[in-house]
């Protein structure tokens, strides 16, 4: 038996690639989601916002964070790669092809669930990442006497001139945060139907990528188990297919119609 | 029963070919696919015409040989039978059924319905053996394998290499052949010693070939006339992963 080649010129070796990076997106969909469900805490934005300053700037976190920008574009490209080989492993197709008689419609179509959720990043990026790393966002001032707890909030939809970054300063028993409002952020971007629409289909999409993609990527690792895939599967349907997306479009919706 | 047929024909590996329709007369529901196709190449050879070519052998679902995507399914409509094993009576009179041969750049069409499926050949040769000559038959419980194991290994090893798991699936994989070449060894003792050589030689030589890209959507397994399951192609992609991250032999 020959000398092998390396790992990642292999098909398998690419296909591993796949399944650690889409397995380390949806862990951070989990936090993603946890955080993002105090968007519908009525306290102003108070907790997102704080949540959000803390997410940006906690070391540990933002390196995680770079981890994620290289993994979603990492799983792009070798999807990209693996699925321009599967073209040309079969240059002349069927005239006929009955699909549906093996397989289910969403694992078929990994590759365009994959296209629309990689739009929907960005549009999402461009709604919220980037106005909050970079751009202008609406201005807000929490101060809370620590005493009682009242709270007084200051709003503007500019950032004053004077505004150089988030501060926490505590004097004469009150606490003051000044922050971008990314909290006003999502919901103003929610009062535009169409957007409200993407995100709709996105999360469509993400519920159809992960029922496939979920326990896929387990086979992939060749973590396959009579005993356990009951629970993959569980999982990946329940869970990633239906929670966490239903959860995640429930927050367009709630400022749509709610707010 | 009467058929309009529409028959995949190609003259050579160098031809592009293309569909012809033939009416197929008087079919007795009995028949076999391949015995119909006879008859129609019956006539077609009393008309002075080249008769449709197509592989077959045993003709009792053992051999591998036949093959024809009917309808957009290999092997025709049904689950867990070859061409050879369906009959004429899962189809009713006037349909028109539409035959292609596998299709996939490592199963070049060799003329009509016929594709050359010598890389499946060559992956066997790649490492799909045991290299020591295991002897005559041993003593019964000699090497002691427990029953589960050697079911696993028996039901892996009764693969036919027809490649209809290559036709079924959308990328033109060939990993649950491959994944059953594997696994039958991969069970057994007699298997151990090149165990991880083995899934490295083999699937070397498959992505050689050019075959695509398992995306686990079990096409496969479900058009599979042998019920080889999806299980087998964790197994190997365990196997590979094993063998490249600890029991590389030239790394240790």
């Amino acid at each position: 038996m020959s000398k092998s080649k390396p790992v990642l010129t292999s098909s398998l070796g690419k296909k591993l690639i796949m399944s650690l990076t889409g397995l380390f997106l949806c862990t951070f969909l989990v936090v993603h989601l946890i955080g993002n469900l105090q968007l519908f805490k009525d306290d102003g934005g108070y907790a997102f916002n704080t949540y959000a300053h803390w997410m940006t700037s906690f070391p540990p976190i933002k390196v995680v964070s770079y981890l994620l920008y290289i993994s979603v574009i990492v799983h792009a490209i070798f999807a990209l790669i693996l699925t321009t080989k599967n073209k040309a492993a079969r240059p002349i197709g069927y005239s006929q092809y009955n699909g549906k008689a093996g397989s289910a419609w969403s694992s078929r179509n990994m590759g365009i669930l994959g296209t629309v959720l990689l739009v929907f990043i960005i549009t999402h990026m461009q709604n919220f990442w980037y106005p909050y790393k970079f751009g202008s966002t609406p201005y807000v001032e929490y101060r809370t006497e620590v005493a009682t707890g009242n709270q007084e909030i200051i709003t503007s939809d500019e950032l004053p001139s004077s505004y150089n970054g988030y501060v926490q300063t505590e004097g004469n028993g009150i606490e003051t945060i000044k922050s971008k409002d990314l909290y006003r952020q999502v919901a103003t971007t929610f009062q535009n139907p169409l957007l409200v629409l993407l995100y709709l289909v996105g999360m469509a999409a993400l519920s159809f990528h992960l029922i496939h993609g979920f326990k896929s990527a387990f086979q992939t690792l060749g973590w396959s188990h009579r005993r356990y895939n009951v629970i993959i599967r569980w999982v990946g349907v329940w869970i990633f297919g239906v929670v966490i997306p239903i959860l995640f479009a429930l927050m367009p919706l709630y400022f749509y119609f709610v707010k | 029963m009467n058929l309009t047929l529409k028959v995949w024909r190609q003259k050579n590996i160098n031809d592009k070919g293309q569909f012809v329709t033939y009416q197929a007369k008087d079919i007795a529901d009995d028949m076999s696919f391949l015995e119909m196709l006879d008859v129609v190449n019956e006539e077609l050879t009393r008309k002075g015409e080249d008769p449709i070519y197509f592989d077959h052998d045993c003709r009792e679902g053992i051999c591998g040989m036949c093959s024809l995507v009917i309808n957009g399914r290999p092997h025709g409509p049904k689950y867990g039978i070859t061409t050879c094993q369906l009959h004429m009576r899962s189809f009713h009179d006037g349909q028109t059924i539409v035959i292609e041969p596998w299709r996939a750049a490592a199963f070049p069409v060799l003329k009509d319905l016929a594709v050359d499926r010598t890389s499946f050949e060559r992956i066997q040769q790649a490492g799909g053996y045991v290299s020591v000559n295991t002897g005559g038959v041993p003593d019964a419980n000699n090497i002691p394998v427990p029953k589960r194991i050697a079911d696993e290994a028996f039901e892996a090893a009764t693969c036919i290499g027809c490649g209809a798991c290559v036709a079924a699936c959308k990328n033109a994989s060939a990993m649950l052949f491959v994944s059953a070449k594997i696994s039958q060894f991969a069970l057994l003792p007699q298997g151990q010693t090149e165990r991880y050589e083995r899934a490295m030689a083999m699937i070397d030589q498959m992505d050689a070939e050019g075959f695509g890209n398992c995306t686990n959507t079990g096409a496969c397994e479900a058009e599979c006339p042998k019920g080889i399951k999806l299980t087998n192609i964790a197994r190997m992609n365990r196997e590979y992963l094993t063998a490249k991250l600890f029991r590389q032999e030239e790394v240790h």
